[in-house]
């Protein structure tokens, strides 16, 4: 016992020594990084690593690693995970496998669309095929999961790409969808499930949030909080929500994506509505918070910024678009990464916010960046960037 | 605990081949099962397989014969680390990996692996072997060849030697089971007057009998009970949603073998409809009824409910579904039953479906007479 804590410990402080960035949104899916350290003020491709394969799934860093998936095959069929360096983009190791789910997707995302996540122990990587892998950081195989193969008509023939989240000892997946749609609490440790929830039949690309140790799961209905021990109902948003964009999580507040932006106030048993502003519409890209401020990407490619307080909106810039992937953001700065691989860092304290750098990758990016160690990762069909 | 934990620090960092043989683990990978069952003895299972002998490769790609596409996966995840051992060793049983691809009887998923692994030890012996996988099981093997044979058409058409550019993109066509090869193949072939007959390459069941509309209103009629389903009698008539339903008879024209609803009953919505037709087999086999549909459908083989699917408008393709079956000797009946939404959108307009009865190489199955 003593020496499992001990390890246990250790693995905690050797992770928290490096920058994790875990999930889709990198922290609690906030999309804002909780580092002190941030990264420069003018941005450099510090190293690029070719992938075999297509994906829409956002790199994650454990430590000093940077965890990524990508599809290849003529029908998308082979299931990639690798492990880089972080230092130098070195590949530390790669698994491939086949997916036992179905491949099908639109044309513009893939079968590596959902991204993976970690506990910072085990790497959680799932796919639009519904095939879902846990790997040690060693890249060990601890268990792997069909949910196809478990539930024959769970997909989507446009594409899935709802991430998963741990939380605690339980990995929360979704696989929503018209024919057999599901949320599932797995054991993190052995992949077998601790509950299972059938969820609102209709396609569903969101991902869950976590919010006071609840998991917030997004539909076209509303939000509903699950305890994820359990997958039994805390509280119950029923006004609808968005299927594409996901909310996030500021503080005891989650900042829904329902009718432009709805700010809740969730509790064990009720949701108190403070504020919603129908004309904060973010298009395919998740809002963010940073400080007393919320951030929305419409789908003109627009920049709101508004107030967390009362929804309020103070300027609107246009960015550089379209955009499939999310904002992210660090320290005083956001990044953003176009449909065409413009990287955009935006200074939001600016009047009227201000652009302060573009860095063009030459390449199609639908995904959303991670940072971590004052380095910020980006991802396309065909590469993995360090920008420093 | 201690005893457990040694035991398992023991087991997992002697090389396997020290340690004994593979059977024991590589039976506990295959044990795997749905909702995760066995992924715990497994996860020990595979660190020891890790830790085998590159020259044991052909022995762990044996055990994904038979074996479920979970535990595929598991050993497939396995060849990998020991592949990468055996590159970095340069150590790769290149010649046992040929012998175990050549053996049809091994499953095509580890075949594929071994072919991998042969071109990423010996680029060039994987070149030789091409052209042997042009008739091969596996649909995936028989890519390279086909792939290689459409580049032998261009370059002999570059080199103005028509005939032989036909003859290579012939043979490619005749090995090819993919749909982007077969649709190149047969592009260049009509590009230079050949006749491509696509239905009968692919299998298509291009003549139905189709009854309609039957009513679909807030999507009940998909779990619906309508008289199709309960008799299939082909002079009667029944009351529909606002007009009597009455068998048609139906012959696509698509070379995809599209059977289109709205051609023979108008574009509706919120209707369901079926389409009946008879498949004579020559003999008792195994086969896959491969079905493509944006609609919410469902399938019948001889009465029995092979597969439905509740999702409309979400895309459709050539084998989006592969419902594997048992064809008996002589008739069999297939129904499909396809409802069309209330949606209005112009691409929901569709309300169709395209179906081939083929084997599990994609290769069709003709009816016989």
């Amino acid at each position: 016992m003593k020496t499992s804590l001990i390890l246990a410990f250790s693995l905690s402080m050797a992770s928290g020594a490096f920058a994790d960035w875990l999930q889709f949104r990198g922290p609690n899916a906030a999309a804002v990084s909780t580092e002190a350290q941030v990264p420069a003020e003018e941005l450099k491709i510090a190293w690029t690593a070719d992938l075999p394969g297509r994906g829409l799934s956002a790199p994650i860093v454990v430590g000093d690693k940077v965890f990524v998936t990508c599809s290849s095959g003529p029908g998308q069929e082979t299931l990639h995970v690798f492990c880089f360096n972080a230092k130098d983009g070195s590949k530390r190791w790669e698994r491939a496998m086949r997916a036992t789910g179905r491949t099908m997707s639109h044309s513009k995302t893939s079968v590596a669309a959902n991204t993976p996540c970690s506990d910072g122990e085990r790497v959680f990587a799932l796919f639009s095929s519904n095939d879902l892998f846990a790997f040690d950081l060693d890249g060990n195989l601890l268990w792997l999961r069909g949910l196809t193969f478990d539930y024959p008509n769970a997909s989507n023939s446009l594409g899935m790409s709802q991430s998963p989240v741990v939380a605690g000892s339980t990995l929360v997946v979704q696989s929503e969808n018209d024919a057999e749609s599901f949320a599932a609490g797995f054991d993190v440790a052995t992949g077998m499930n601790k509950w299972k929830l059938e969820r609102p039949k209709a396609a569903n690309w969101t991902s869950a949030t976590l919010l006071k140790g609840v998991a917030a799961l997004q539909s076209s209905k509303g939000l509903l909080g699950v305890d994820p021990d359990t997958g039994k109902t805390v509280w119950n948003y029923e006004d609808g929500a968005s299927t594409i964009p996901s909310s996030v999580v500021s503080g005891d507040l989650i900042y829904a994506v329902s009718k432009g932006i709805t700010a809740l106030a969730p509790e064990k048993g009720s949701v108190t509505q403070l504020w919603r502003n129908e004309k904060l519409n973010p298009g395919t890209a998740s809002p963010l918070v940073l400080g007393d401020h919320l951030y929305v990407v419409n789908g003109a490619g627009v920049l709101i910024k508004a107030s967390v307080k009362n929804g309020d909106e103070a300027w609107k810039l246009r960015l550089k678009g379209p955009f499939s992937g999310s904002p992210v953001a660090a320290g005083k700065r956001i990044h953003i990464v176009n449909e065409r691989g413009i990287f955009q860092t935006i200074n939001p304290e600016a009047p009227g916010g201000k652009v302060m750098q573009e860095i063009e990758l030459k390449e199609t990016v639908l995904t959303t960046p991670a940072i971590s160690g004052g380095a910020i990762y980006v991802r396309s069909d065909a590469k993995l960037w360090k920008l420093q | 605990m201690k005893l457990q934990l040694a035991f398992l620090i023991a087991t997992t960092s002697l090389p396997l081949h020290a340690v004994g043989d593979l059977s024991k683990p590589l039976e506990i990978l295959r044990a795997v099962q749905k909702e995760g069952q066995g992924n715990a003895d497994a996860s020990k299972a595979w660190q020891q397989i890790t830790k085998t002998d590159p020259a044991n490769l052909p022995e762990v790609l044996k055990g994904m014969n038979g074996a479920n596409p979970l535990a595929e996966n598991w050993l497939r995840a396995a060849v990998g680390v020991i592949a990468d051992e055996a590159s970095k060793a340069k150590k790769m049983p290149v010649d046992a990996l040929v012998t175990f691809l050549k053996d049809s009887t091994n499953s095509s998923g580890a075949r594929v692996v071994a072919f991998d692994l042969i071109q990423r030890a010996n680029a060039k012996l994987a070149e030789t072997l091409t052209p042997t996988l042009i008739n091969d099981v596996s649909s995936e093997l028989r890519r390279h060849p086909v792939a290689k044979l459409i580049e032998t058409g261009d370059k002999a058409l570059a080199a103005q030697h028509k005939s032989d550019a036909v003859l290579a993109y012939r043979k490619g066509l005749d090995g090819a089971r993919d749909e982007d090869q077969i649709k190149t193949l047969a592009k260049k072939l009509r590009d230079l007057g050949q006749t491509v007959d696509l239905p009968t390459h692919f299998g298509f069941l291009m003549s139905w009998k189709l009854i309609a509309p039957f009513s679909n209103a807030d999507r009940s009629g998909f779990e619906t009970v309508y008289p199709p389903e309960k008799e299939l009698k082909f002079d009667a008539a029944y009351e529909g949603k606002g007009k009597e339903a009455k068998w048609v008879d139906f012959t696509s024209k698509d070379e995809y073998g599209k059977i289109d609803f709205n051609k023979p009953f108008g574009m509706e919505k919120s209707v369901v409809g079926y389409a009946a037709a008879d498949f004579v087999s020559s003999e008792d086999r195994p086969a896959e009824i491969r079905i493509g549909c944006k609609n919410g459908w469902k399938v019948w083989l001889n009465g029995e409910l092979l597969f439905a699917r509740d999702e409309y408008h979400r895309g459709a393709k050539l084998d989006q579904y592969k419902l594997p079956c048992q064809l008996k000797k002589g008739k069999n009946t297939l129904l499909v039953k396809c409802c069309q939404n209330e949606q209005t959108e112009q691409w929901t307009v569709e309300w169709e479906f395209q179906l081939r009865v083929c084997d599990a190489t994609g290769t069709a199955i003709v009816a016989s007479k």
